[in-house]
């Protein structure tokens, strides 16, 4: 009795998924084999598609960042050295892109994640209509990128009629004032203009991570420390909050790979103008306009260089995360 | 007629108990707190949803109407914002754009899931040796700016004569959603229970007979909420487009970019050309609305 009980629980250890990996070696060593590769087929074409259409592209720009070649200079094409990357660091304007990059990346992936966890706190509440103010908090994630930047811009931000000036005329008059203030917003503060597009867009994105985050927190335990006299500053500081770390570090760092990869909002808002030139716009121009292809893969090489820094630990977070799910 | 409606009914059954299960894992203590919580629940959300609302009330109004400070709530509403932009007054024509958009968004999602759900397959039912590697190797690429691989595409696109061709865009946005859709769709498959597959196969049940009856039942929802984040990357992207189309493969997005640049008051047909684009991502997004955070966040956070 006590024998077949230990063996279940045994067995009972290792999740389902465990169970069946760990059946495929005990077979004969040809049959596994075989076995092996009918379970790879399914598999092949989209990861060779994947390697294909990722790794070569990647392979190449590295090539061409070692290369001398302006496409408006046909004719001297060839190696170059560290040439391009001398010039990413010792020019004013590649230099004035990372700080941009980073600038933008910090503030509107520090904002919305505070934003997004305060209006995710306010939402795992029980009130009236809570479906209804979720559903209004996804949509400016639901805008088209390139329509909120345009929204943004020419709607909003717009100095002689849009909302955010009309609104102060509109408040200025209700105290009888008919000299309101009126700020040029994309020229007198262009980089605070695309982030507060960003982190409009961005927020839903964090609140939602977090809202998951919360509503898969352990209710018992904290309806036990409830029961104990602990109060709300309480159980957030040292139940709700280590709960949601990973989920903060999730959130943060997902931000972080779009945001630094941004390109739509500057390119609409400012084209890159008054110091909002972040690193892809920045290739882009150096592509584009100057068709400079060998500085242009030099400052991609670089723009992946620091994506894979912050990746890493995207990855870690992922992973923990993963474990977690799979050993429940 | 009961004896036909039988056998699908208990097929659905257990799917929809174990995803239920999956869903709601405990009752959630109902507390009704106080209610300036909700109230600030509210204006934040109505701060939040304000621009989009803004965009949809100034496309209705007239150009005049629409340049005005303070802004004119209550001004008569037209049509002609729509008028303007749909070209029946004259002017740019969306429709090009608009049917190139959606040939590839809707054609890299349809081969997106063919290519994921076997892949998928592989990694989460009859799991491949080291199949977190092969998972985590997906989600790096996934990391890789496309900004750097720009120039190598736009000089294979002017080699191969693809360059303003929409079929080459439809395969770069399957390649750039495939990462996220194998890993939604893998977490999706693994919540197909081990026990009712191995009952299936216990009774002789074949590959597709076990898709059908077993895999699709649980796996639906997953698969039609992949499919309409896929639809949603696709239908955004600009870079890409931008750079490897001008003329006759352009797409929506790049169509408004050069939307903004008409002379005079134009904020109205603007606005309408801004909504008339986010339509299908905003009814994508909220029909996906349950596994957008599982799918935003590559499958970690459910």
């Amino acid at each position: 009795m006590s024998s077949t009980e230990a063996t279940t629980t045994h067995a009972e250890d290792l999740t389902p998924r465990q169970r069946k990996t760990y059946q495929a070696p005990q077979g004969e060593a040809a049959r596994s084999k075989r076995e092996a590769r009918r379970r790879r087929l399914p598999l092949l074409p989209a990861l060779i598609l994947v390697i294909v259409a990722t790794q070569l592209p990647f392979l190449t720009t590295i090539v061409v960042s070692f290369m001398d070649w302006n496409a408006l200079r046909p004719n001297d094409r060839g190696f170059a050295g560290i040439d391009n990357y001398v010039q990413v660091f010792s020019n004013a304007t590649t230099r004035g892109a990372v700080v941009t990059t980073v600038v933008l990346t910090v503030v509107v992936v520090g904002v919305s994640l505070v934003l997004g966890t305060l209006i995710a706190l306010l939402l795992d509440r029980q009130f009236l209509g809570r479906g209804v103010v979720r559903t209004m908090m996804i949509a400016p994630f639901l805008v088209v990128p390139v329509a909120a930047a345009l929204l943004w811009k020419h709607a909003l931000l717009n100095p002689s009629f849009g909302l955010f000036n009309g609104v102060l005329t509109w408040l200025w008059s209700l105290f009888g004032s008919s000299n309101p203030p009126q700020i040029a917003w994309l020229t007198q503060y262009p980089l605070l203009s695309i982030e507060m597009a960003l982190i409009w867009q961005w927020t839903p994105f964090m609140m939602l991570i977090i809202l998951a985050g919360l509503q898969s927190r352990p209710m018992d335990v904290v309806e036990a420390a409830r029961v104990d006299g602990a109060n709300a500053l309480q159980i957030f500081r040292h139940l709700t909050f280590p709960h949601l770390r990973r989920y903060l570090e999730l959130g943060g760092l997902l931000g972080a790979i779009y945001i630094v990869q941004n390109f739509d909002a500057v390119f609409i808002m400012t084209a890159g103008a008054l110091g909002t030139a972040n690193l892809p716009y920045t290739i882009y121009a150096t592509f584009f306009q100057r068709q400079d292809y060998g500085l242009a893969s030099a400052q991609g090489v670089v723009v992946v260089i620091g994506t894979i820094i912050i990746a890493t630990f995207a990855l870690r977070v992922v992973s923990s995360l993963f474990d977690e799910e799979n050993h429940r | 007629m009961s004896a036909v409606s039988e056998p699908t009914s208990t097929s659905t059954n257990p799917a929809v108990a174990a995803t239920s299960y999956k869903r709601s894992p405990r009752p959630r203590a109902k507390r009704r707190g106080n209610p300036v919580w909700g109230i600030c629940a509210w204006v934040v959300g109505l701060l939040f949803v304000a621009p989009v609302l803004w965009m949809i009330l100034t496309s209705f109004h007239s150009e005049v109407d629409a340049a005005t400070n303070p802004p004119s709530l209550f001004a008569p509403l037209t049509l002609d914002g729509y008028r303007n932009f749909f070209g029946i007054t004259g002017g740019g024509n969306p429709w090009p754009p608009l049917i190139n958009s959606f040939t590839a968004s809707v054609g890299s999602t349809i081969l997106v899931l063919l290519l994921a759900i076997p892949a998928a397959y592989a990694l989460s039912i009859k799991p491949v040796k080291r199949w977190t590697d092969v998972l985590f190797f997906l989600l790096s690429t996934k990391f890789l700016p496309i900004v750097a691989g720009l120039l190598p595409l736009f000089l294979f696109a002017r080699i191969t004569g693809l360059l303003d061709n929409i079929s080459l865009l439809t395969v770069l946005y399957t390649t750039m959603n495939l990462p996220i859709a194998i890993w939604m769709m893998r977490s999706f498959l693994a919540e197909v229970p081990v026990e009712m597959l191995e009952a299936a196969q216990l009774d002789g049940a074949g590959l597709i007979t076990i898709l059908r009856r077993v895999v699709a039942p649980v796996a639906l929802p997953g698969i039609a909420a992949t499919a309409l984040i896929c639809f949603i990357f696709s239908w955004n992207e600009l870079l890409l487009a931008r750079t490897l189309t001008s003329v006759v493969a352009g797409t929506a997005p790049v169509y408004l970019t050069g939307f903004a640049t008409s002379q005079g008051l134009f904020l109205a047909q603007l606005c309408a050309a801004a909504f008339m684009v986010s339509l299908p991502v905003l009814i994508a997004g909220f029909a996906a609305q349950d596994k957008l955070v599982q799918g935003l966040s590559l499958g970690a956070v459910k």
